[in-house]
């Protein structure tokens, strides 16, 4: 009986998706409409926008570079996903950073960046996004806006509560969804529950160079970790992970895993665990993970296997993991700029529920425990409240900061963010998103210090906001001037992908480190031709290296004979250009494999099979200047028993 | 010491500070140059204002059929002996002779740097005219006549989508401050005699 009402208190609350107007957010549609907001997102031509926002593209596997408030998409970075516009997995010199114990993976679902930090604030050296599916995470590097390291994360699955820095990027924190056999075996899955475990793993991050490796992971019961965030000031050292499925069902989740009236906040006193290990604590477990990093002085990346990892059971280090009861399958968990506040956002509850810092270090202190589970203190959930905000809307996900002490919450099912006080826990404002909001956004809201002008708003669906493109229509990002007591909505964008999260920074922090160029002679690609006189072709066996240069507006050499039909041919090409926004692309007739572009100063390579005899061009794919279209070449390919030697020229 | 010696000692350092800053400058202005291309001109040497500039500035100008820049010219082995002769015989002069000489240094030095100033107006029409004949693209004046890519010898002109601008830096200015202070040392010493007698 208890099953069927709880069902049917699902079925409501998933009807209300279809009625997208309810009353609580029928208060204020006239959005862009109204005052200036034109006026507040027009970026003039040739000026510039006031922030970045680097927004995940979900199932695109990649990270977009959006400025704000204009909302105009610059970039899009390959992480997960191959880009044959940029060569992305596709050349010889990245096809490692996709490589994993399960092979070469050409695809992830990328879900939450976050923006490297020094004593709690932004500082605009990296950003880390997770790889959700196989799990991974990946560096982005700042002063190039390319993808420089990608770990895999062992033992783990779903990797969702990911990818979090601590204050000072100690480290990058990845938490796993779904919880799996640690180590995997072949078992039944009938026997999930007490036998799956959730690994949480401590990723330290080199504070010189960026270098990520896995500290430790800790091996939590086999809930699922949703999401989570670190202590900030006061609550620094401790990390905080949303769970659902406290149930351990292992089928039919939606109804299994929502029977619960309370699951659990996991608050981890990383500091102490870290002590543990730093003394000697902890299990090395044997185990196989990639670990990728990419090198901007040889242009290549190399991916080295991983075999053992250090795993840490909550019961060796007392006193360093608590569960804090929290309604209904939270999703969310956030933690407000002054470290006070932990946020958790029940997603199937209706009001949205607030534990103190503070009070649950005194719960701990006076060991006022209301139980345990897998011999992990849980604590009294009224012992650790700090507040509830009262139906502020339906299917609250998730909350950020303006560091003004208010608080802004994503509700998905009434499709509404909702702006609170942080303390006082009342409603001041909502504003409708179009439609089903998911994360949002503040520049800089997970940090001590936000930059409290924008939210961006993060929606799944879009329906009739844009002109129809067939039945795959564009998710998209909603920008919101909060400056005022009152939200206003003042730009829709499209986004690529799905918009899942982003980070957000003050531009000038990070616009001063771009990379303009690579410089030439610090160009140490094994196969670099930095000059006329190195360009070579060389055979060995049945593989062709052809040592290439391109600059305005040839390539040399541009004449080949002497490849044959079954040859392997690696074009080994560098930009001679020293110059700023001069890249060159190149291109073979035929070839199994994308384009090439090539930035000033860099060597890439692609692979052509020749299989027809013939003579074939190769072109530059990049209109670089006036002569673009000049820029071409010819290989002769010549049969497999051919007997002639291999010649190459320029401009003979 | 005598005031008009100083200034003539003084007058015949200050060329030396040539080793130190560029003579000329050539900037190179374009639509798709926000940060203009620059090559400053040295006593011994021609340098890039932003990294890469002068091989930037050949890559553009090879369309045309122009020149590169060479590394070095005759001049750079040239013009730096010519400056440190000078500026010894004017510490001589300053010295060791009477204020009569002072108007001797000064008129060699206006000749020299008048040679010098003609030498790179040459090397100017050299560069600018003497094209290649498999130029990519060949550029015709309003009469006929194949278009020259000289830059200005002082000043700014308009080259195509280039503005280039000519002109001199601080190498050049303690140059003529040094020689016009030749000129000063003498109508000083001059005065000095006439007070004396």
């Amino acid at each position: 009986m208890k099953k069927t009402i709880n069902l049917l208190v699902t079925l409501v609350i998933i009807a209300g998706l279809s009625s997208c107007n309810n009353s609580e957010s029928s208060s204020n549609n006239q959005g862009a409409l109204t005052g200036n907001a034109a006026e507040k997102v027009y970026v003039a031509p040739g000026e510039l926008d006031e922030y970045y926002a680097f927004i995940s593209g979900g199932f695109s596997g990649q990270l977009s570079v959006y400025g704000l408030p204009s909302g105009r998409l610059f970039k899009v970075i390959p992480v997960f996903s191959q880009d044959a516009e940029k060569a992305w997995g596709y050349n010889e010199e990245t096809k490692p950073m996709l490589n994993t114990s399960h092979g070469f993976i050409p695809w992830d679902d990328s879900h939450h960046p976050d923006i490297s930090q020094t004593n709690g604030e932004l500082d605009g050296r990296w950003v880390f996004i997770n790889g959700n599916n196989t799990p991974r995470i990946a560096k982005i590097d700042l002063t190039t806006f390319e993808t420089t390291e990608i770990i895999e994360v062992p033992n783990s699955a779903g990797n969702h509560s990911s990818s979090f820095v601590t204050e000072n990027t100690e480290y990058v924190v990845a938490g796993t969804r779904f919880s799996v056999p640690v180590p995997q075996k072949d078992m039944s899955i009938n026997e999930y529950k007490g036998n799956f475990k959730g690994a949480l793993s401590f990723i330290s991050v080199d504070p010189e160079d960026g270098e990520m490796d896995i500290k430790f992971q800790l091996i939590m019961p086999g809930f699922n970790y949703d999401l989570s965030h670190p202590g900030r000031g006061k609550s620094h050292g401790w990390f905080f992970f949303t769970t659902y499925n406290t149930e351990e069902a292992h089928t039919l989740m939606e109804v299994n895993s929502s029977q619960n009236d309370k699951d659990f906040i996991a608050a981890i006193n990383w500091k102490k665990i870290e002590e543990y290990v730093n003394n000697g604590g902890g299990t090395k477990m044997p185990t196989n993970y990639a670990h990728n990093i990419y090198d901007e002085k040889t242009h290549t990346a190399t991916s080295t296997m991983k075999k053992e990892v250090l795993v840490v059971n909550p019961s060796e280090v007392p006193g360093a993991v608590y569960l804090l009861p929290t309604p209904k399958s939270p999703h969310g968990c956030d933690v407000d700029p002054s470290g006070e506040y932990i946020v958790g956002n029940g997603k199937l509850s209706a009001n949205l529920t607030i534990h103190s810092f503070t009070k649950m270090i005194d719960a701990i202190e006076s060991e006022k425990f209301a139980g345990e589970a897998y011999g992990i203190p849980i604590l009294n959930f009224e012992d650790v409240l700090a507040g509830v905000v009262e139906q502020p809307g339906l299917g609250p996900l998730h909350t950020e900061f303006d560091g003004e002490g208010n608080a802004y919450t994503t509700f998905f099912i009434s499709s509404e963010v909702v702006k609170w006080k942080l303390g006082t826990w009342e409603v001041i404002d909502r504003k409708p998103t179009y439609y089903s909001v998911g994360h949002l956004m503040i520049p800089g809201g997970n940090s001590r210090n936000p930059f409290g002008k924008y939210v961006v708003a993060m929606n799944k669906i879009t329906k009739d906001r844009y002109l129809p493109t067939g039945p795959e229509v564009t998710q998209s990002a909603q920008l919101y001037d909060i400056t005022g007591d009152k939200m206003e909505l003042l730009l829709d964008f499209p986004t690529i992908g799905e918009p899942h999260y982003a980070a957000g920074i003050r531009a000038d922090i990070v616009a001063k480190n771009s990379k303009k160029l690579f410089k030439l002679e610090e160009n140490n690609h094994p196969y670099a031709a930095k000059n006329d006189d190195d360009t070579k072709v060389v055979r060995n066996g049945k593989e062709v290296h052809i040592y290439m240069t391109m600059i305005r507006s040839h390539f040399s050499p541009d004449n080949i004979e002497g490849v044959k039909v079954g040859d392997k041919v690696y074009f080994h090409v560098t930009n001679l250009e020293q110059d700023y926004d001069v890249p060159h692309g190149v291109s073979m007739i035929g070839a199994n494999t994308s384009e090439l572009l090539i930035m000033p100063g860099q060597t890439e390579t692609f692979v052509w099979e020749p299989k027809q005899v013939g003579v074939w061009p190769f072109y530059c794919t990049d209109f670089c200047s006036a002569l673009h279209q000049e820029m071409q070449g010819y290989v002769r390919v010549s049969p497999a028993t051919s007997k002639l030697d291999l010649s190459w020229s320029l401009g003979e | 010491m005598k005031k008009s010696r100083l200034i003539m000692i003084f007058g015949a350092l200050l060329p030396l500070l040539l080793f130190v800053f560029p003579l000329w400058n050539i900037t190179l202005e374009a639509p798709q140059y926000p940060t203009p291309l620059g090559m400053n001109i040295h006593i011994n040497d021609f340098s890039d204002m932003h990294p890469h500039d002068i091989k930037n500035i050949n890559l553009m100008n090879h369309y045309v059929g122009m020149q590169y820049i060479p590394d070095a010219i005759p001049e750079f082995k040239i013009f730096p002996v010519g400056i440190i002769i000078t500026s010894i015989l004017g510490l001589l002069i300053g010295v060791f002779m009477n204020y009569k000489w002072f108007l001797g240094w000064f008129i060699l030095m206006v000749t020299i740097s008048s040679a010098g100033l003609y030498d790179f107006y040459l090397w100017e029409h050299d560069y600018g005219h003497n094209l290649d004949p498999k130029a990519i693209m060949k550029f015709t004046n309003k009469d006929g006549s194949v278009m020259g890519f000289q830059p200005p010898l002082f000043g700014t002109k308009h080259i195509l989508n280039f503005t280039a601008h000519s002109y001199p830096r601080l190498g050049t200015y303690f140059l003529g401050t040094g020689i016009l202070l030749g000129l000063i040392a003498f109508y000083i010493g001059k005065k000095e005699t006439k007070n004396i007698s």
